[in-house]
């Protein structure tokens, strides 16, 4: 992967942009020693590796502020990170960067019934919200398979997906306001607790932004009361074919389940090690059907669900019969990514989204490059919104596998984008798809998305190397923008 | 994950072991959510991902460990938290158990840190040496202005009123009441003997009651736990060692342990004398006949009901007990037959700070732990706080001491002593 050429001036700083960090955040919040910033060299993909500068955590958003404007003032580039969980790279660090972690952002700071909104700092985890108003029967909607450990600033930076997003939303449905600090450290807030602001939909564009655009403090999101009745079905078929026949008439009937989700058999059998949900074992491809509103409404979808089903073709038909059940069908399918890890030290997580109706299809042809590139593939996927996860095992120990493994990835992706998908259905770009970008937009596409980055961060200095394959000054896309006299990165490499 | 050991490297058992489960790690990072230091610090380097990868690069390198790695594994409360979290089921248990060797093999910690190192793995694991010990403490109260830091803690931390050595503690046999339907054997440890006498008292009226022929072993002493997690290899094999003998010439059907911390060790023995060709399966054997006392209890029922109107009680499950050795279940189920209303807290899956030795080395991060431990109890609104894990309760009833009127917390009892209680025992000591 290559990435663009650290700037040696700024490394040559670096005992002087620690002092300037030191005099903002004190104690332990700023990490220089070696071995201490190796534990930060990567996020929740593996694959790419780098050591930053340093690692900042500050704890509040003055502190934040601070230092992005002494960051703007001394030409010094910003990672920032939540959780570390992503899985694009995104917040891969870079030689000549701060990494800002908001580890310390853990704080929920107000909670609304009245208006059904939580207002929290941006480092608190995705169930964290939930966890905090389940006992007055609300909950926050978009669940990633990650939601016990990313972090909901993390969230919107991706714009994430969750097992129940096919019918509440993604991310950006259900955030209604932020506080973000720009790369000039100035602070600003998009939204609030209503549901529309005049004007450009700001919040919109920094819901899904990946760190380029500036770094979220502090979020305010709608919160929902728990449907009253909420099952689940456990559905086993005998092919990925019919199990994918099955999704898309389920969802021609014009039913939208609360969730709906596929597993194929490699996956269904490293969960059901892990959390013994009762998942069948001996069928090629399960899906879980999660339907959900007032009791009546739900016994009435069981029942057409089961009817589709089985007109399908499934040999396995099941429905949770309490809450704990209920929740135990899910656990299986939220802890499947690292469950994978019993069958493999190692996997690429694919995140490409087709049509649903191309889904059998899709599977056919990334089963054949199974067979071609030798690799074994689990399948996991948000079937409801035809958001595949192909899971690429390989063992990186062995040399060629990450290259090899790598390669079948983006084959994969290049067929989503041929049969009329895209690259990502909610993990992000990163530097994980970044080259790939020009197989689903062109050059004019792209040079537009910049100059919106150009309009927040004129001098790249905010996640730059992610996204974007080739990184432009803004004077070439029509802006000049001129910094004490002269301009940013005067001999950018393009790479 | 990747790693990067050389064949030579990977000859040694230890690093074969270590290697196994780092590779398993897929670095999801769920586990660092339900880290008491990283929901306390925020910091990766401060999570058993970090904590992980720090202990993998620490390996590979084959270099002494350094003050900075040393000050992040000191940190980790070996909770285990993170195992009930991982989904790819990582051995983070052994992992960071090895790390703890490295370190004490290669680290040269500073002298007042050796000293009340040396200090806790002497005193402790040996009860008279412990009560001796506390009293000493109990008379230097007066005068802990004078003591340096931790020193001043440790006496702070020592009760007022160090209670008399109890007969059940000697080596015996208990008969069973009524027909005989077990012979297990009782340890009855080191700490705890010396600080709660009546638990050991409670387990042997109920396990008796209840049919058990209960032998209190010649030459079984401390479990090994206390210096296992100070990386004191050598020492925990010896005690672990002392007991396999005394058990095996006891020759009986279990083992019960009443304090989880113990229990998750000795369970563990058959790993800890793998490569030991003389040890080896007599340790497996041993650890294979280990049992929670709530385990026991729960196979052989609470019996006969004697008490009505029981308080409702507050189950704080030990780390040991629910992520140890996985018992989340049946502590709660055995006191709600017995007749308490079972109530829980929040963030019951989050360690108090007592964790063996912590809240000694640790005092500052065991102290933040315990006050949030401490909140989210009280909110529960027992009456009773219960725990199986001897730590924990001494922990607990510390940091519920000291409030008045309002503000006086529950008492803190073992879970035995409930159900000791509610079938015929005497009421436990402190409540009402
Ligand atoms: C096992 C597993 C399962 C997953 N399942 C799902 C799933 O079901 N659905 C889904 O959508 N994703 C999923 N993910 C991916 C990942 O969890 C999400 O992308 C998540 O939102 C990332 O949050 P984070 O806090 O870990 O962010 P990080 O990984 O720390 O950062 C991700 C990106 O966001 C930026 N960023 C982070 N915080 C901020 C901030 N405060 N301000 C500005 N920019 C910021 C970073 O620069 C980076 O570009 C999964 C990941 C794993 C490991």
């Amino acid at each position: 992967m290559k990435m663009p050429q650290p700037d040696a001036g700024v490394i040559a700083r670096r005992a002087e942009i620690i002092e300037a960090m030191q005099a903002i955040v004190l104690g332990e919040g700023v990490i220089t020693d070696e071995e201490e910033l190796r534990v930060y060299d990567h996020d929740g993909l593996m694959a790419y590796k780098g050591l930053p500068l340093v690692v900042v955590l500050p704890e509040t958003t003055g502190q934040v502020s601070a230092i992005l404007e002494y960051c703007a003032a001394n030409e010094v580039k910003i990672v920032p990170r939540g959780a570390g969980t992503g899985l694009s790279g995104g917040a891969l660090p870079l030689a000549d960067a701060i990494t800002l972690g908001l580890g310390k952002f853990n704080k929920i700071l107000e909670i609304d019934y009245d208006n059904r909104t939580v207002i929290t700092q941006s480092g608190v985890t995705n169930l964290a919200i939930t966890e905090a108003v389940e006992d007055e029967g609300f909950y926050y909607a978009p669940d990633p398979s990650s939601q016990i450990a990313c972090s909901i600033g993390g969230n919107i930076a991706e714009n994430s997906g969750g097992v129940h997003c096919l019918k509440y939303g993604l991310t950006t449905n259900n955030v209604l306001g932020i506080e973000m600090v720009l790369m000039s450290g100035k602070i600003v807030h998009f939204g609030g607790k209503h549901l529309d602001s005049g004007g450009y939909d700001l919040l919109g564009v920094a819901t899904g932004s990946e760190g380029l655009l500036g770094v979220i403090t502090e979020v305010t999101v709608r919160i929902l009361q728990k449907p009253e009745t909420a099952r689940a079905l456990l559905l086993g078929f005998p092919s990925n074919k019919s199990a994918g026949n099955c999704v898309a008439a389920i969802i021609g009937a014009g039913i939208i389940p609360g969730g709906m989700e596929m597993m194929d058999k490699p996956a269904i059998h490293a969960t059901e090690d892990f959390v013994h949900a009762g998942y069948p074992l001996d069928v090629q491809a399960l899906l879980i059907v999660e339907l959900d509103g007032p009791e009546v409404e739900v016994d009435h979808l069981i029942e057409r669900v089961d009817a589709i089903a089985r007109q399908a073709g499934a040999t396995h038909l099941s429905v949770s019969r309490s809450e704990e059940e209920r929740q135990a069908f899910w656990s299986g399918r939220k802890n499947a990514f690292p469950a994978v890890g019993r069958l493999s030290p190692d996997y690429l997580c694919m995140d490409g989204t087709i049509p649903r109706r191309k889904l059998a299809d899709v599977l056919q042809r990334i089963e054949e490059l199974s067979q071609q590139y030798g690799l074994r593939i689990a399948n996991v996927f948000h079937a409801g919104d035809g958001n595949l996860h192909p899971l690429i095992l390989f063992d990186a120990n062995e040399p060629g596998e990450l290259e090899k493994a790598e390669n079948f990835g983006a084959d994969i992706l290049r067929y989503c984008v041929e049969v009329g998908g895209v690259l990502t259905g909610e993990h992000g770009v990163g530097i994980e798809k970044r080259d790939l970008m020009g197989v689903m937009f062109t050059e004019d596409d792209m040079n537009h998305q910049q100059r919106l980055k150009c309009a927040f961060d004129p001098a790249h200095l905010l996640n730059p190397g992610k996204v974007y394959p080739t990184l432009h000054r803004c004077s070439e896309l029509g802006r000049m923008f001129v910094h004490k006299g002269k301009l940013p990165f005067p001999d950018i490499p393009r790479f | 994950m990747r790693t990067d050991f050389t064949l030579a490297q990977l000859a040694d058992p230890e690093i074969d072991a270590a290697n196994t489960i780092l590779r398993t790690c897929v670095h999801c990072g769920f586990c660092t959510a339900t880290c008491p230091t990283y929901v306390l610090l925020g910091d990766e380097l401060d999570s058993p991902r970090g904590r992980i990868y720090m202990i993998k690069n620490l390996l590979e390198s084959g270099q002494p460990a350094t003050a900075k790695v040393v000050k992040h594994i000191d940190r980790c409360l070996s909770c285990l938290s993170c195992m009930t979290t991982c989904p790819a089921s990582v051995d983070y248990m052994h992992l960071v158990d090895r790390a703890r060797v490295r370190i004490e093999k290669t680290f040269a910690r500073p002298w007042p840190e050796r000293v009340l190192r040396a200090l806790l793995a002497f005193v402790l694991p040996s009860p008279g040496m412990f009560r001796l010990a506390l009293k000493a403490a109990a008379l230097g109260r007066p005068f802990k202005g004078m003591l340096p830091g931790r020193l001043k803690g440790l006496v702070t931390m020592a009760p007022a009123r160090v209670p008399a050595a109890s007969a059940v503690d000697r080596p015996q046999v208990f008969e069973a009441e009524g027909k005989r339907l077990k012979r297990v054997a009782l340890l009855t440890g080191c700490a705890q003997q010396v600080l709660r006498p009546s638990i050991n008292e409670a387990t042997v009226r109920l396990l008796t009651r209840r049919g058990c022929e209960v032998v209190v072993a010649e030459g079984a002493g401390c479990c090994g736990a206390l210096v296992h997690h100070m990386g004191r290899e050598d020492q925990a094999r010896k005690q672990a060692r002392a007991n396999i003998e005394a058990w095996e010439k006891a020759g009986v059907e279990a083992v019960v342990i009443n304090a989880s911390g113990c229990g998750t060790t000795i369970k563990d023995y058959g790993w800890m004398l793998k490569h030991d060709p003389v040890w080896a399966e007599r340790a497996a054997r041993i650890a294979g006949l280990a049992r929670d006392v709530s385990e026991i209890i729960n196979e052989l029922g609470v019996g006969e009901l004697t008490e009505k109107g029981l308080p409702a009680v507050t189950y704080h499950s030990a780390c040991s007990m629910q992520h140890g050795q996985g018992l989340s279940e049946e502590p709660k189920a055995l006191l709600a037959a017995a007749g308490f209303e079972v109530r829980e807290p929040a963030e019951g899956h989050l360690c108090c700070g007592s964790a063996g030795t912590y809240n000694m080395l640790q005092p500052e991060l065991a102290g933040r732990l315990l006050e949030r431990k401490v909140e989210n109890l009280k909110r529960a609104g027992g009456a009773v706080i219960a725990t199986g894990n001897i730590g924990c309760l001494e922990q607990i009833a510390g940091g519920l001491a000291g409030g008045t009127g309002e503000n006086k917390g529950p008492p803190v009892v073992h879970t035995i002593e409930l159900l000791d209680w509610a079938t015929g025992g005497p009421k436990p000591e402190g409540i009402p």
